[in-house]
């Protein structure tokens, strides 16, 4: 058990384009059979971690090394991609390039393809895996027709047939609904016990992966390690919100009503924390002293969608179908719901990427009379995919490029152009190229992109997977600038505090339809509906239960005022 | 997403959806080359109707293939008129006679060189059914694997099924790159002029053109990550097994070649000449 | 990564890939000329690129695979001495691609001019000899005729590689990064 499969000694990285090492002087030691959880700020080099664990660097991702990294006795710089593909498996963060086969089944054999495995026992296995993830229904679909979320369950059945002793995740639960990502995190902790895997996550979303033991939790931030405890130790000292990423609500909570969390050894669970009367009455004063505003929005219809549906093919099993509902100006909602569900299909139609069934109207304006620029003049749409939207090769023309096709004039280009960067998080890098950038910083290129038109409306498709609290946080609150200004604003979302937190509206889907159109709130309180849409609880609810409160969702909203007001 | 009017595979049923792939591919090969080589007018007649009758039975359905047909006609009618323009006696001297059906100067149209253009549409239409059942019902990663079942190197047929693969694909970026740029205002629609429509297919090629480059790398970097390319085999999850009906048709495309090497002797050279 | 014997994956990819985008390029961004079966097209600087940077073997197999797949699913049939002409075409380019160094972001004048007289002699050799003689020979076309197609193609290709081509040429050659360069200001 001690003896170390991953080990970087005094390590450093720096990639042949960057003037400064990527990672500096790294010592870590990973045993075999841990689980680890790798957390940091997007940008801070968890993914080029990761790209030394499976050979990418230096057999793919040129630079230059100093120190030492060796990966099962084998030294890196020494070591061919190949040798490392038997004992590193990986799923990329970036799980759209990682499929090769025409369909899904033939992507999850490829390895055992290679393999030369008769062929009966690659359909056996494949099989297998697909029953466990519960993606029978997938496997003769191409992987290009599949949703955000279903790519990513296929690319972890494509890793998980071929057992090899350290598995790497990074980012598995980005484009995951809740239900699946608990789901995810239960099967990854399954394999991990069967075949005594040495697994590392990457993640931002650490709550998610709590669900399950984790050993340890090791910190990156700006290239170097800052933290590596064991997971108890390590939310002791809050060094999580001091790097700027998202620590697990409930204990942000517990922190609030002042509960002393020194005091409590295990936090990693909500579960085996201690139930004593002193913690439930300290929750439920703090409870009833939150003062609880409600706004209200006057309604003025401004999208009306009228039994709006489409199919992609004949026999798709869940096409979206009679959608109809009016939004109206000045809504901040949020859409939920399952992976598969329709919801970027919904946007699709709305912004005219693809043809619909049913009627759109904008403010009494048949949406199918105009092109798919005019629309945009009026709704803009920040696609899930990033690398669906970018063109151009450097971030800062990237960017501009919506002003300059309406010909706005340079000097106006620049100061909105660097404003937005500066919203984003990426005013230091506004002169890189954008293949230089780490997958969360690209995807908030994307959002920058759309933010700098202020259009009247905004759709953002899953603008906060991939990225860290503090940037989520900035780009959310200048969301919620825009939305007092007037602006309309729909994101789509698997993370159920944002849905809480920053919407006022929600429309759930489940298979392909509207199911419910309420406020957040209501939502997560019907058990029936949270079923059916795979959402989740928040952990908040959870432990408002765990310390039999009164009312369980009070103290949710008691907990988002408290947040709105810092 | 758009109509796409680009032929690909459609799953089916019928009997020749379930012929090997391998199969299909040695009677396509056969019969083309067979087609190629003579000029036998009874020969070429027979294949036109069998390949006629062999789409039939697969179900295929005219609106399936409408397009391409009426494509293939246009050119073939203009190329019939171009080979007419350039040398109106061709056919004498092939067929060693004259003829004259319409006496125009240059243009003097012979019955000799009626038959020569007839031959050459029917060399063109005769292959076009097969062609199009076997992309029609033939699975591309079916396909790689029977190219390298006859003893194409693994790693050809498997580039030629990756570009059949992200055909749809790269069809899908362009169109998705296309709806990106003009949601962000860059007007392709038949509302803009010739030439800016033309400056904008410009801004979408060469995005289009970069970013599958990089997309060469992240996939020959996902495929040695899972160990492509490391053995001098490897196996096909989809592979099928030789079945009676595919040693049957086999055997008919040899048969084939063997008639048009026979009709070599009988007509003594690649032209059938009913003017001697 | 280097030490497999036969092709290396990045070769593997290149070919499939490149004749994905070639069969795309050929369907949706000709230009017609006028002459019948004679179009500019952006599929040739394409191909040249191509060829530049994967050399020979990914230029002939890209304009073998990619012109003979797009001839089958656009017309269901193929012209195999125009296919062979296209693939010599890639054959010839990638191995003058082979003196460049794009991959690090050099493209000079010089280079641009031996490349340009490069790919007009391959535009020759292809259209003017491989494409004619192929049709004479295996569709026993009147000669006239393939020779006035393989005269115009060559022209309309050889201007298009001129002008797109090194365009694209450039273009790849400026997206590389210089080493050492990025830093956050
Ligand atoms: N291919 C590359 N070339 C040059 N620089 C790179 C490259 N990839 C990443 N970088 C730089 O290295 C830094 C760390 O990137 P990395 O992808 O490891 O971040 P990350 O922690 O995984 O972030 P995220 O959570 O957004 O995925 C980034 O600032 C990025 O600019
Ligand atoms: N291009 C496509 N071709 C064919 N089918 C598609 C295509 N895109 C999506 N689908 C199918 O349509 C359904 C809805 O997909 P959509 O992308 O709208 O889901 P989603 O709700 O956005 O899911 P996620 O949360 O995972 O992103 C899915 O079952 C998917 O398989
Ligand atoms: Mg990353
Ligand atoms: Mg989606």
């Amino acid at each position: 058990m001690t003896e170390p499969i991953i080990e970087f000694k005094d390590f450093s990285f720096k990639y042949n384009s960057q003037a400064e090492p990527t990672l500096k002087n790294i010592n870590l030691k990973i045993n075999k059979g841990e689980k680890i959880l790798l957390a940091g700020p997007s940008g801070s080099g968890k993914s080029t971690i990761g790209r030394c664990l499976n050979g990418l660097i230096p057999n793919i991702y040129q630079g230059e090394v100093k120190g030492k990294c060796l990966v099962n006795g084998k030294d890196i710089t020494s070591t061919s991609l190949f040798d490392f593909s038997f004992t590193t498996s990986t799923i990329l963060q970036d799980a759209d390039s990682q499929f090769i086969g025409l369909t899904v089944g033939e992507d999850i054999a490829f390895a055992l393809e290679n393999d030369c495995q008769p062929k009966d026992k690659m359909h056996q296995t494949v099989n297998q895996w697909a029953d466990e993830l519960k993606i029978k229904e997938l496997l003769t679909q191409s992987p290009q027709s599949l949703s955000g979320g279903q790519k990513q369950i296929v690319a972890l059945a494509g890793v998980l047939v071929d057992e090899s002793p350290i598995l790497l995740f990074d980012e598995p639960l980005a484009n995951l609904d809740p239900a699946s990502g608990l789901k995810t995190m239960a099967i990854i902790d399954k394999i991990q016990k069967e075949l005594n895997a040495t697994v590392i996550i990457i993640e931002h979303r650490v709550e998610e992966v709590l669900s399950q033991p984790i050993d340890r939790i090791i910190l990156v931030n700006e290239g170097t390690i800052v933290a590596d405890q064991p997971t108890n130790q390590l939310l002791h000292s809050h060094t999580l919100e001091k790097i700027g990423v998202r620590e697990p609500l409930y204990l942000k909570a517990l922190t609030a009503a002042d509960v002393n969390l020194s005091s409590i050894k295990e936090v990693d669970q909500i579960s085996t924390l201690p139930v004593s009367e002193k913690i439930s009455d300290k929750l439920a004063a703090w409870t009833k002293q939150a003062k609880i505003t409600k706004k209200e929005a006057d309604n003025l219809p401004l999208l009306k969608l009228d039994h709006v549906g489409y199919q992609y093919s004949k026999n798709q099993p869940y096409p979206l179908k009679d959608v109809s509902t009016t939004i109206n100006q000045g809504d901040f909602i949020s859409i939920v719901g399952q992976n598969g569900a329709g919801k970027t299909t919904l946007c699709r139609t709305i912004c005219g990427f693809i043809s619909n069934e049913g009627k759109i109207t904008l403010k009494d304006q048949n949406l199918s009379d105009l092109s798919i620029k005019e629309r945009a003049e009026k709704i803009g749409y920040v696609m899930q995919d990033p690398n669906q939207m970018i063109s151009q090769k450097m971030i800062f023309d990237e960017i501009a490029l919506g002003l300059r096709l309406r010909n706005v004039d340079e000097e106006t280009i620049k100061q909105k152009v660097d404003q937005t960067l500066k919203i984003c998080g990426l005013y230091p890098f506004r002169h890189w190229p954008i293949s230089a950038l780490s997958f969360g910083q690209k995807k908030r290129v994307t959002i920058a992109a759309i933010l700098v038109l202020e259009p009247e409306i905004i759709i953002l498709d899953e603008p906060t997977a991939g990225q860290d609290w503090k940037t989520y946080t900035e780009i959310m609150s200048f969301l919620k600038h825009l939305n007092t200004i007037g602006k309309t604003i729909i994101i789509i979302t698997h993370d159920m505090h944002l849905m809480l937190e920053y919407t006022s509206r929600s429309l759930a889907f489940a298979k392909g339809k509207l199911i419910a159109d309420t406020t957040p709130i209501e939502l997560l309180t019907n058990q029936a509906l949270i079923k059916e849409a795979s959402l989740k609880r928040t952990s908040l609810y959870d432990l408002a239960k765990h310390y039999n409160l009164p009312d369980p969702n009070k103290f949710v909203q008691a907990y988002i005022n408290f947040e709105q007001q810092n | 997403m758009n109509d796409s009017k680009i032929l690909g595979y459609q799953p089916g049923n019928s009997f020749i959806h379930a012929l090997n792939a391998t199969t299909k591919m040695i009677f396509l090969i056969l019969v083309s080359i067979a087609c190629m080589v003579t000029y036998d007018t009874r020969f070429l007649i027979a294949i036109c109707i069998l390949s006629l009758i062999l789409l039939k039975v697969a179900g295929i359905k005219w609106k399936q293939v409408s397009f391409i047909v009426k494509f293939i006609i246009v050119f073939a009618i203009i190329n019939i008129i171009a080979v007419f323009i350039f040398q109106p006696t061709y056919g004498e001297i092939l067929y060693h006679s004259k003829t004259v059906l319409i006496n125009a100067g240059y243009f003097t149209l012979t019955a000799q060189e009626l038959f020569y253009l007839f031959n050459v549409i029917l060399k063109y239409i005769c292959s076009i059914p097969l062609v199009l059942l076997f992309l029609l019902t033939t699975n591309p990663s079916q396909f790689a694997a029977s190219l390298n079942k006859i003893g194409v190197s693994y790693k050809v047929a498997y580039a030629v099924s990756l570009a059949l693969r992200y055909i749809p694909n790269i069809q899908e970026s362009y169109w998705s790159i296309s709806a990106a740029q003009q949601a962000r205002g860059n007007e392709l629609s038949k509302k803009a002029s010739l030439g800016k429509r033309i400056h904008g297919i410009l801004n979408i090629v060469t995005p289009l053109i970069f970013s599958s480059l990089d997309r060469i790398d992240t996939i020959s970097t996902a495929m040695q990550l899972r160990r492509f390319g490391s053995k001098k085999k490897r196996t096909w999850y989809v592979a099928e097994n030789f079945n009676l009906a595919d040693y049957l048709v086999t055997t008919l495309a040899f048969i084939l070649v063997l008639v048009v090497i026979l009709l070599f002797k009988v007509n003594s050279g690649r032209f059938y000449n009913p003017f001697v | 990564m280097n030490n497999q014997k036969g092709l290396s994956v990045k070769s593997v990819v290149a070919i499939g890939i490149g004749a994905a985008i070639y069969v795309i390029l050929a369907r949706f961004t000709s230009i017609p000329t006028g002459i019948p079966n004679t179009n500019i097209e952006i599929v040739y600087p394409f191909l040249a690129l191509l060829a530049t940077i994967y050399g020979p073997v990914v230029g002939f197999s890209v304009g073998f695979i990619g012109h003979a797949l797009s001839d089958f699913l656009m017309y269901g049939q193929t012209w195999w001495s125009w296919v062979l002409a296209t693939a010599v075409l890639g054959l010839i380019i990638g191995l003058y691609g082979m003196r460049l160094d794009l991959e690090n972001g050099v493209f000079t004048t010089k280079q641009m001019i031996g490349f340009n007289i490069v790919q007009i002699i391959a535009n020759v050799v292809s259209w003017l000899i491989i494409a004619p003689v192929g049709d004479i020979l295996i569709y026993s076309e009147p000669q006239n005729k393939v020779f006035l197609q393989g005269a115009t193609a060559t022209i309309t290709n050889s201007i298009s590689i001129l002008i797109l081509g090194t365009i694209l040429l450039k273009a790849y050659a400026a997206t590389k990064v210089k080493k050492g360069s990025l830093r956050r200001d």
